[in-house]
């Protein structure tokens, strides 16, 4: 019903439901520490295929943040809440653009760059 | 929200248009979401500016042989620990509890301090070992990336500090309870991008 979300919108980390207030934190507690110990688990074993743990690791950590934004920052995909999650859109859409497009350039630059003695060769 | 606001707002048929401004904690919370985002794309800067340079150990240490595990796990367990006990001063606030408010801050601020004194130890005993930030361009990226997170924590204990003071000084009063609820968003973005440096950095390190 349109006519009943309020236009103001509501601030981010408030509590959705007052009296759960607690729970969503312990229920987002133990989420965020099995994710850890799994994080912290698979960077050491050798259970896992190795050049597949950077992705494990990726994956368990944007788990973790999701995690965090649910249970601890209460953003959710609310009506009241969409200035909030759009804002985080955004945010989320800067920071990846940043990192891996960062990434993804200079390890192209480094790929395509003459080798450090030939340079010097060159220099001679 | 005034009685005029709370009148207008609760009327399905009275449009948008006409339901007047936002209250200040709406207003007030957005502002500071949209600051913390933000703050985390100067972050995402620093990530990048980490994971481009992490290789560039100019023949000295390099992450595999600088950290310890265990140790970071120990930090991890007290910011996230700390970001709990900041969710439960927030409901502490919400019922106006004084006591419960001065209990669950104090041990957010005890766990925060904790975690920068562990993080503080770690960084002079590198400095001491002769991995310093001058050393490689990994090392200053490594000492940019951590220090700021570290930077932004030791803030946000001086904050809490300052918002205890303000709590025993003027109560519960709507701007206090305000600034509490910024600080709380603050704090948990931090463990947020704390998530991120604990895996790229210490279990990403090769």
């Amino acid at each position: 019903m349109d006519m009943q979300v309020k236009a103001q919108g509501e601030a981010p980390g408030v509590h959705p439901r007052e009296q759960h207030g607690a729970r969503s934190y312990l229920i987002g507690l133990l989420f965020a520490v099995a994710l850890t110990l799994a994080s912290f688990w698979a960077s050491t074993t050798s259970f896992v295929y190795a050049p597949g743990v950077p992705v494990l690791l990726g994956t368990l950590a944007i788990a973790q943040m999701g995690v965090h934004v649910a249970f601890f920052l209460h953003i959710s995909t609310a009506p009241d809440q969409a200035n909030n999650f759009l804002a985080l859109a955004f945010g989320v859409f800067v920071t990846a653009l940043v990192v891996f497009g960062s990434m993804m350039i200079m390890s192209h630059l480094n790929h395509n760059m003459m080798p450090m003695d030939e340079l010097m060769k060159m220099q001679r | 929200m005034s009685a005029g606001e709370q009148a207008l707002a609760g009327i399905p048929g009275v449009p948008l248009a006409l339901r007047g401004p936002a209250p200040v904690r709406v207003v007030a919370g957005f502002g500071f979401w949209l600051f913390l985002l933000s703050d985390v794309i100067i972050f995402s800067a620093l990530f990048a500016t980490y994971s481009v340079l992490s290789g560039a150990t100019a023949d000295g240490p390099s992450a595999a042989e600088l950290f310890d595990k265990r140790h970071v796990f120990l930090e991890t367990m007290c910011l996230l620990a700390s970001s709990v006990t900041c969710g439960f001063g927030s409901l502490a606030i919400h019922r106006a509890d004084a006591a419960a408010t001065y209990f669950w801050m104090g041990i957010t601020f005890l766990l925060g301090a904790c975690f920068l004194t562990m993080e503080g130890r770690e960084f002079a005993s590198m400095v001491a070992a002769g991995a310093g930030p001058s050393h490689s361009a990994f090392l200053s990226a490594f000492f940019t990336l951590v220090g700021t997170h570290g930077l932004h924590v030791s803030l946000g204990l001086v904050w809490l500090l300052i918002m205890l003071l303000q709590l025993a000084t003027l109560g519960f009063q709507p701007m206090v309870a305000r600034r509490f609820f910024c600080f709380g968003l603050f704090w948990h973005a931090l463990d947020i991008v704390w998530i991120g440096v604990f895996t790229i950095v210490y279990l990403g390190a090769k």
